[in-house]
């Protein structure tokens, strides 16, 4: 089940979580290798998005949830006690399913995580702007406007804008729930382009809003059904020839 | 036809109790405009009364009143803007916090006069701060707080809960995010509640009764734990207490307040569009 891997960056241990008793994920183990793009997929339900704010503990801001087993970034325990949480976030970004933008300009929105982190030097803010923007690949559809509301932007356009707010902190781990769910095709094309680009430096978790798409930008893969990882291999693997019988019924489109 | 005619009868029943609505305020405002409107003059606003209160100006009253209201402002804006924060960005929906906002509505309920009681008890009694504009400021202050509580936790809520999200996914910490996004979006809310709160405290004769108004005292009042005049409490002694009073200084009394509440009420809208214009979402 885990993958062969000297350093994973993220390892999930034994994993269980469940909301008001509710069971959303079932003794899940996996390791998350760095510089890669790694794929949770799986029918709704299925616990990706939940795993996958589990990485950043965004899951802390919701009551009434249980939780065992271990969260492990470079062998450090994410949910040991004394972690700062903030300072993980920072390590640990997130993009949504819809593109949100804060209230404010294209730039405040960029340089809000750095800001908040203590960044008060206009030369460095103004480099985290344009390094952020180029590398989510709208550096050159906005660079005349960065003073401009960021709800003017196009939905393809705020939610690479969202993707630059978090590539803004310089993060090592990069999480995107269904980034592109929200997108038309071209949008969608950019999104996935940038990634490929970004995964020479960071580690990428990304819940794709359809297998084609998973297919498509996995370096590996991870199937859920029911709060159960079912498998996990190599994307090249996995969605040409899936050992267990539950994975080929989803991947050729027998149920899902 | 019959259809039409239910119809037309309906609308005119709802332009009926519209009417209804409308047409006494403006016969209130009328009446006043027109019958006060003779008293005004510089004088009346800037002078001290005289001659048993039937001739000179009203400006102690002015005074008192903008002191009082100003009073309760420093009182109760940042406790009551404190404890919305509190209720709706940092509480967890427990029996205690469901008893809290219980008792903020029903507080909003209490008569004025009630208020008033407590005021004298508490403050000018207990505390011993005597009957004074600090007395005065603080009864009125208690008595605004459950307005601008729930009009300011309302407009917390309403702040979409993915901003928050948002905010703490890229290392900002809950006051942060409260801080830098919450609150600037919340401010016309809480604008508007603190204003109406205010609006009341400026208006009220009952809770400023025992605790600071003057009957009569024609010089500015020289420190908080003085006591002062106010609009009210002037227009209800003029009207009720003082026999053979001009009727002009009556409604001119009353128009300065009604300009006043007015005016504040202007003041409100002009800084909540401003605001609403600069939202984004």
């Amino acid at each position: 089940m885990s993958h062969n891997q000297n350093h994973p960056k993220i390892r999930i241990e034994n994993v269980s979580y469940a909301y008001d008793g509710k069971p959303a994920l079932h003794d899940v183990t996996l390791d998350v290798p760095a510089n890669a793009i790694t794929v949770f997929f799986g029918p709704a339900g299925g616990g990706k998005t939940t795993l996958l704010r589990l990485i950043n503990r965004l899951n802390d801001l919701v009551e009434g949830t249980q939780m065992s087993g271990r969260v492990l970034l470079d062998g450090q325990d994410i949910y040991a006690p004394g972690t700062d949480v903030p300072g993980l976030r920072r390590r640990v970004g997130m993009v949504f399913a819809l593109p949100l933008p804060l209230p404010g300009t294209i730039r405040e929105n960029v340089v809000y995580g750095p800001k908040l982190a203590g960044e008060r030097d206009q030369t460095r803010l103004e480099e985290i702007v344009v390094r952020s923007l180029t590398q989510a690949a709208l550096w050159d559809e906005v660079k005349d406007r960065l003073d401009s509301p960021a709800s003017a932007l196009s939905g393809g356009q705020q939610q690479r804008l969202c993707i630059a707010r978090s590539l803004a902190l310089s993060p090592e781990v990069l999480l995107l729930d269904e980034p592109t769910s929200g997108l038309d095709p071209i949008s969608t094309g950019k999104v996935e382009e940038s990634l490929f680009e970004l995964k020479q430096q960071y580690t990428i978790v990304i819940v794709p809003h359809s297998i084609q798409q998973a297919a498509r930008v996995a370096d590996y893969a991870a199937f859920f059904l029911m709060g159960d990882l079912i498998e996990y291999r190599p994307g090249t693997e996995i969605f040409t020839a899936p050992r267990d019988q539950r994975t080929e019924d989803y991947v050729t489109g027998r149920f899902g | 036809m019959n259809r039409y005619l239910t119809q037309h009868v309906g609308f005119i029943l709802l332009g009926l109790s519209t009417l209804l609505v409308v047409v006494p305020i403006l016969v209130v405002v009328g009446a006043i405009v027109v019958w006060g409107a003779g008293a005004i003059s510089w004088e009346f606003l800037t002078a001290m009364p005289r001659g048993g209160m039937k001739a000179g100006g009203i400006f102690p009253a002015i005074v008192g009143t903008l002191l009082l209201t100003l009073g309760t402002a420093v009182a109760a804006i940042p406790v009551g803007i404190g404890g919305a924060i509190y209720l709706a960005e940092y509480a967890r929906d427990t029996w205690l916090t469901r008893a809290i906002r219980l008792a903020i509505v029903n507080l909003a309920g209490i008569p004025s006069v009630v208020y008033g009681l407590f005021g004298l008890g508490l403050f000018v009694l207990f505390l011993g701060l005597g009957t004074s504009i600090l007395a005065g400021s603080l009864t009125l202050a208690i008595m605004t707080l459950p307005i601008i509580i729930s009009t300011a936790e309302e407009s917390l809520r309403a702040v979409p809960t993915e901003f928050r999200t948002v905010s703490a996914s890229l290392g900002g910490t809950r006051w942060q995010g409260i801080r830098n996004i919450v609150l600037p979006q919340a401010t016309p809310g809480i604008i508007t509640g603190v204003i109406l709160g205010l609006l009341r405290a400026a208006g009220e004769t009952a809770p400023i009764l025992f605790t600071v108004a003057a009957f009569f005292l024609p010089r500015l009042p020289r420190s908080p734990l003085e006591q002062t005049m106010a609009l009210p409490y002037h227009l209800y002694v003029i009207s009720t207490q003082v026999p053979g009073m001009p009727l002009e200084i009556k409604y001119g009394t009353a128009l300065v307040l009604l300009v006043l509440v007015l005016s504040m009420n202007v003041v409100a809208t002009v800084i909540r569009s401003y605001f609403r214009r600069r939202r984004q979402w």
